[in-house]
């Protein structure tokens, strides 16, 4: 079977029932719950987690390809988790090229090397790169799969207007303009962002005085997978350079050029080429395929709700390529926001939900654009003694390790921890006043993934928590007993769906412990959940549908966990049981 | 304990070094040979040791804080300062 050439893909521009029927007064058409505008990986991305949630979705996109050349290619762990939930990350998996190692260079030799993902009991590499287009590709056909999601290719939104049912978008086709109304809209459309122009909102923030030259460049070469990194090297003096390997023998190089260089100079292939020949040798043999240089700004727009419309991706905020931060983040706004768009449509969950997307969301692209600012002021010294500094690091690197932590080519992306998020549930301290567990797994964690058996299944634990709230439930040789089966019971039976995810050693788990009906049984077989989660008999873990941890306790008291899970859908403090069923 | 509105004082300015004299000459000895640009480089790995060394980022922030006020004061009172005149 040959490949689908996603470079060269077209997709096909279609009518749509808003311009076909006539439209005689307003009210002739539905609205819609949610409108995405762009589908890049972002855009896509919210459009699967949506109609995975139930939420018919429609995705417009002024053009008709995918992502053409070089863009993002670096895809996390953490982003390769969402994708799994999505129904596509083996895909992107078995394709990409993985990798956990990176070395630096200064000068002329190899100062130290790193591995990202040091311990086991991971499902996925720390990273794997995949070109943009390839992403796009796959996350297209999976949106194909499901129902619910229309992509309308060349439909551009021109103009934007909304009241308080609605938003309604003037969308501009090869067969003219219609009006779209959709209850909610989420703006994914890029870095230039048409829609975040044509509403008058910026992105603001700090442009780099530098330039970097990318080359994507195939060849067979004996580099293994790996990424590596020169500072000041003999064959681009003064400045870094950066080669990583794509999936068909495509090799990523970033020459930093420095502020002077001539962009279309340094474009031409005569320039290039030599570039190259200096790095890999005289001898080898490649072709280009891909040539750009670019500058770059780290940058974000003040809020990124405005009512009824929501930003996500390179529309909202913009990093430095360094660390990778672009599309992972990007990706990670857009699973925060599908769940939550899914339960205040449902009536679940109060409008409120959605202001935590933004604070959320805002928060980590903060983190975001701090990781990229130090990076680049580490690999483009501003003054003569910051890059005195920056040398001094890099020599005592090579034989001092408390340096290599001051070296800084790119803070790989890792998702922000939502530290001080309104939905999390602070832990209790214990009767010491100490903090009652140990580990990363605090409130606003990201979860970590954990080998598991489950039905006499090797598996993991990620995909067992699915994309609705979970209670997660460490239980001993006896199981449960009956007063707390009851509780669980009520809970699950709640409007809100939520999962019963019961763990047990492999020994406790044979006694055949009592669980609450519907409830699974993982098998923590290698100790890796106990460990990352400090648990043990009587902990309960509530996590959200994207996967964060909310609240924690060492022992299950039901009130409290229907306290957690109630402000982990916004609802006001105090507020009672009649308001939520109301809404 | 610290009162509001007391600044915390981490950092040590009270006599600490046990043969000063052989600390600065061992300090101007470190630069023997070296050209001004090494000179540059090696103060700026001690301060990296030693900074690692300390660990304390408060510790830090207060020694930088002394290191660059006493520049800007000495730039207040002296803006041409010439060292030739000291000898």
């Amino acid at each position: 079977m040959t490949e689908t050439n996603y470079q060269t893909q077209r997709f096909a521009y279609q009518p749509c029932a808003e311009q076909r029927a006539p439209q005689p007064g307003a009210g002739a058409h539905a609205v819609h719950p949610v409108a995405v505008i762009g589908a890049g990986p972002v855009g896509l991305a919210a459009a699967i987690d949506l109609a995975q949630q139930g939420v018919p979705v429609v995705l417009l996109d002024d053009d008709c390809t995918l992502s053409v050349g070089s863009r993002a290619i670096c895809f996390a762990k953490r982003t390769l988790d969402i994708f799994d939930r999505l129904g596509c990350g083996a895909r992107m998996v078995d394709k990409g090229v993985s990798w956990n190692v990176g070395k630096i260079f200064f000068d002329e030799e190899l100062v130290y090397s790193f591995d990202l993902l040091p311990e086991a009991g991971h499902a996925r590499p720390a990273f794997i790169n995949l070109q943009q287009y390839y992403v796009e590709g796959y996350l297209v056909e999976r949106a194909a799969e499901l129902p619910g999601i229309a992509i309308r290719w060349q439909h551009r939104v021109a103009g934007l207007a909304q009241d308080g049912d609605a938003v309604t978008l003037d969308v501009e086709t090869p067969d003219g303009r219609y009006a779209l109304r959709a209850r909610y809209v989420v703006v994914a459309d890029g870095a230039r962002s048409p829609v975040r122009q044509c509403m008058g909102l910026e992105s603001k923030g700090r442009t780099f005085r530098d330039r970097f030259l990318i080359a994507d460049v195939k060849m067979s070469a004996p580099f293994p997978s790996e990424r590596w990194f020169w500072f000041d090297p003999p064959f681009n003096r003064n400045q870094s350079v950066l080669l990583h390997r794509q999936p068909d023998d495509v090799w990523r190089i970033d020459f930093q050029l420095g502020w002077d260089a001539d962009p279309e100079l340094e474009k031409q292939p005569e320039r290039v080429i030599p570039r190259i020949h200096a790095l890999l040798g005289e001898d080898a043999a490649f072709t280009l395929e891909w040539v750009s240089v670019y500058t770059f700004s780290c940058q974000r727009m003040d809020r990124f709700r405005h009512g009824r419309v929501l930003f996500a991706g390179d529309a909202a905020h913009r990093v430095s390529p360094f660390g990778a931060r672009g599309a992972n983040s990007g990706v990670q706004d857009a699973e925060n926001l599908a769940w939550k768009l899914a339960l205040v449509l449902a009536g679940h969950a109060p409008d409120a939900l959605l202001d935590s997307y933004a604070g959320e969301r805002e928060f980590a692209a903060d983190e975001n654009i701090r990781h990229s600012t130090r990076a680049t002021d580490f690999i483009t010294p501003k003054t003569p003694v910051s890059r005195v500094f920056r040398d001094a690091a890099l020599s005592l690197a090579r034989d001092h390790a408390f340096a290599r932590r001051l070296v800084n080519s790119g803070r790989l992306s890792v998702p922000a921890v939502l530290h001080g998020s309104v939905l999390n549930t602070a832990d209790d301290a214990d009767a010491w006043g100490a903090p009652p567990f140990a580990g990363f797994m605090v409130p606003g964690a990201p979860c970590a993934d954990a080998p598991v058996r489950e039905g006499g299944r090797d598996t993991w634990l990620l995909p067992q928590l699915g994309n609705r709230f979970a209670l997660l439930l460490f239980v001993g040789p006896a199981g449960l007993p009956p007063a707390m089966l009851d509780a669980l019971r009520a809970l699950a039976a709640g409007p809100v769906p939520l999962a019963l995810v019961c763990v047990a050693t492999p020994a406790d788990a044979a006694q055949g412990p009592v669980l609450p009906p519907g409830a699974s049984l993982l098998e923590d077989t290698q100790g890796w959940l106990a460990r990352r989660y400090d648990g043990r008999p009587g902990t309960a873990y509530l996590l959200r549908p994207d996967q964060h941890v909310c609240a924690r306790w060492r022992a299950f008291e039901p009130a409290r966990v229907q306290a957690a899970l109630r402000r982990a859908l916004g609802w006001p403090e105090g507020a009672g049981a009649a308001a939520e069923a109301a809404a | 304990m610290t009162r509001p509105g007391d600044t915390p004082m981490p950092l040590n300015t009270e006599p600490n070094l046990a043969r000063p004299d052989d600390f600065y000459e061992a300090l101007i000895d470190m630069h023997r040979d070296l050209s001004d640009a090494q000179s540059q480089s090696a103060n700026a790995q001690l301060i990296l040791l030693l900074a690692n060394h300390i660990g304390d980022l408060a510790i830090l922030q207060e020694a930088m804080t002394h290191a660059r006020a006493g520049v800007l004061a000495r730039a207040g009172r002296q803006p041409a300062a010439d060292p030739a005149a000291a000898a």
